[in-house]
């Protein structure tokens, strides 16, 4: 049984904008899954038909098998989402909220309570349990979201951009944290524009754009279809011009490090060795870009230079 | 976000439908009543003085000129309707500022994402106009205790008609709410609709001292049945018949709560 399936997923606003057109997904129970896409391209339209805040226009939605048309209170019962922006009573305090959350999943205030203390120290919240929630810093607020949508232990979790504006610490330690529940079962879709974030949390990915589906597959093997990398080399002594590298395409940067764009074709120990032969040391090397965002790039850009294609129709 | 995160209850207990219904209504009365509660500067105080300075002003300064209405003191004739002014406002404010502050502060999403139908949703909103609707009814009632003496002919007439005219309104107000885009919105049918009705709907006055067009045209006013049936129960004298007012009452209140439960599932106003 998949976590999540979306068949031919439509929905038109009045305004007559077409935010999906036909949508086919599936998310695998377990999974920690990407849904990627520009701004605007239907990825919080598509979570929020899953989660009832958007009617669709047509189309089918299963959560766990569970179809929202005809078992919609099963289906969100299974749901915990994080939306992207700030969605809770600013005036309410932190323990209440998830208290009175819970309590609108079915939860008992007592055994609720027992359940929010465990979701607040697990989100380092809970010496703030008693603060009024505006009071709390972006990142503690962003925290106070993923307790929210914990506390009546969802089966699937989703998180709309969900480290949008957080310091890179908090964000790591998030990152850590959904791993950790994910490791412990819960399905997790996540919508990022931190494409780092995307690759190093998840096993399968959408990239969404203009309301399709441009790419549908795991994660290695979308990564596996970028053609070319540019590594960035931090050499000990900064060359005067550009080597002669036959088969490579070079560029000096303003630091005196040396840009290598490497095809898939080519490898590294080959280019270290023409390096060596030339005399040329490497200290350090890193991506240029991150590869996923390479490959987004490329693909919502529709000038994918491995496959020469022109803009990827649906392909899933 | 420390440790490992095992869960508490060893999985997800799922509760059934009716237990998980009746745990998330009571959820919304409970935060409704919290926040009457919260803000009783601006829920519980303001009809209290308005209702003291009414009984001041109208009930032992104007009303002792006017002398005797029904049989009864002016004040004993106005404190029903009084207190029934008070519950209509009341009941409609509290729904329409907890709703659109709800869609204003997006956090109504947290109910529209959660198991609980729209059908509970709406119930949950309106019982907490209700809470309040009654609350401050009741502090009303004290207050007028301190001006007049209250006799109470029918009972169980008086809860009915109270109860009822509670709940019309604390549907209006959750329709205004559904529509509202901006609170110069939720402000406007109370200001230019509701209180006009309330007025010539008979709570200082009998409508048999008007002209015979005037009458008929009262006739047109719900808030008049309301005011009347609940008057009878105190005081035993109504303009209007009482059964075809109760009958007016339980139709707006079922048509009312269908249009809100019909206007929740289509999603106007709370879902894109």
């Amino acid at each position: 049984m998949k976590a999540l399936s979306l068949r031919k997923l439509t929905k038109t606003y009045k305004t007559g904008v077409q935010a999906l057109k036909g949508i086919d997904l599936d998310v695998e129970q377990g999974d920690f899954f990407a849904l990627l896409g520009p701004n605007g391209a239907g990825k919080t339209t598509a979570i929020g038909i899953v989660s009832s805040l958007v009617t669709k226009t047509s189309g089918k939605a299963f959560v766990f098998g569970h179809d929202i048309d005809t078992e919609l209170e099963t289906a969100k019962a299974c749901i915990g989402l994080v939306p992207q922006e700030i969605n809770f009573n600013q005036f309410e305090k932190v323990s209440t909220i998830l208290v009175n959350q819970a309590g609108f999943y079915g939860m008992p205030r007592a055994a609720a309570r027992e359940r929010v203390e465990h979701w607040l120290r697990k989100l380092q919240l809970w010496d703030r349990r008693e603060a009024v929630s505006r009071t709390l810093s972006g990142g503690m607020k962003r925290r106070l979201m993923i307790a929210r949508a914990l506390v009546h232990e969802p089966r699937l979790l989703i998180l709309d951009e969900p480290t949008a504006g957080v310091d890179i610490e908090v964000r790591r330690s998030m990152w850590e944290f959904l791993k950790q529940i994910n490791e412990e079962g819960t399905t997790i879709i996540l919508t990022t524009h931190y494409l780092e974030e995307a690759e190093s949390l998840c096993r399968n990915i959408a990239i969404i754009d203009e309301g399709r589906i441009i790419e549908h597959d795991r994660m290695t093997t979308v990564l596996r279809k970028l053609h070319n990398e540019v590594f960035v080399l931090n050499l000990r002594r900064p060359l005067d011009g550009l080597p002669e590298l036959p088969g490579y395409a070079l560029a000096l940067t303003d630091d005196g490090s040396l840009e290598v764009e490497v095809s898939k074709e080519q490898n590294l120990n080959d280019l270290f060795a023409e390096l060596s032969a030339r005399g040329i040391v490497v200290v350090s090397m890193r991506n240029k870009a991150n590869r996923l965002e390479e490959l987004f790039m490329r693909l919502v850009e529709g000038r994918d230079a491995a496959t020469g294609q022109a803009r990827p129709a649906v392909s899933a | 976000m420390s440790g490992s995160t095992e869960r508490i209850t060893g999985g997800v207990a799922v509760p059934s439908a009716g237990n998980r219904r009746w745990v998330g209504f009571r959820t919304i009365v409970i935060r409704e009543f919290s926040r009457i509660v919260r803000i009783w500067g601006q829920t519980i105080v303001p009809p209290a003085i308005t209702a003291t300075l009414y009984f001041v002003i109208f009930g032992s300064l104007v009303g002792r000129r006017i002398g005797e209405m029904g049989g009864f003191t002016y004040t004993q004739y106005i404190a029903p309707g009084l207190i029934m002014m008070s519950v209509i406002t009341n009941s409609y404010g509290n729904v329409v500022s907890s709703f659109f502050g709800a869609k204003f502060g997006r956090h109504i999403e947290e109910l529209l994402v959660s198991p609980l139908p729209n059908w509970l949703i709406v119930l949950g909103y309106v019982a907490g106009g209700l809470v309040r609707g009654l609350l401050v009814g009741l502090v009303v009632t004290i207050i007028a205790l301190f001006f007049t003496r209250l006799h109470v002919e029918h009972l169980v007439l008086v809860c009915a008609a109270v109860l009822l005219t509670s709940l019309v309104f604390a549907l209006c107000g959750f329709i205004n709410a559904v529509f509202a885009k901006n609170f110069d919105q939720i402000t406007f049918i109370p200001t230019f609709i509701l209180t006009p009705l309330t007025y010539f709907g008979g709570v200082f006055y009998s409508i048999t001292m008007l002209p015979e067009w005037a009458q008929h045209a009262s006739r047109a006013n719900p808030i008049l049945y309301m005011v009347n049936a609940f008057r009878f129960g105190f005081l035993g004298v109504s303009d209007v018949d009482v059964k075809f007012a109760f009958a007016i009452m339980v139709l707006a209140a079922a048509a009312l709560f269908t249009a809100s439960v019909w206007l929740m599932e289509k999603g106007t106003g709370t879902r894109e």
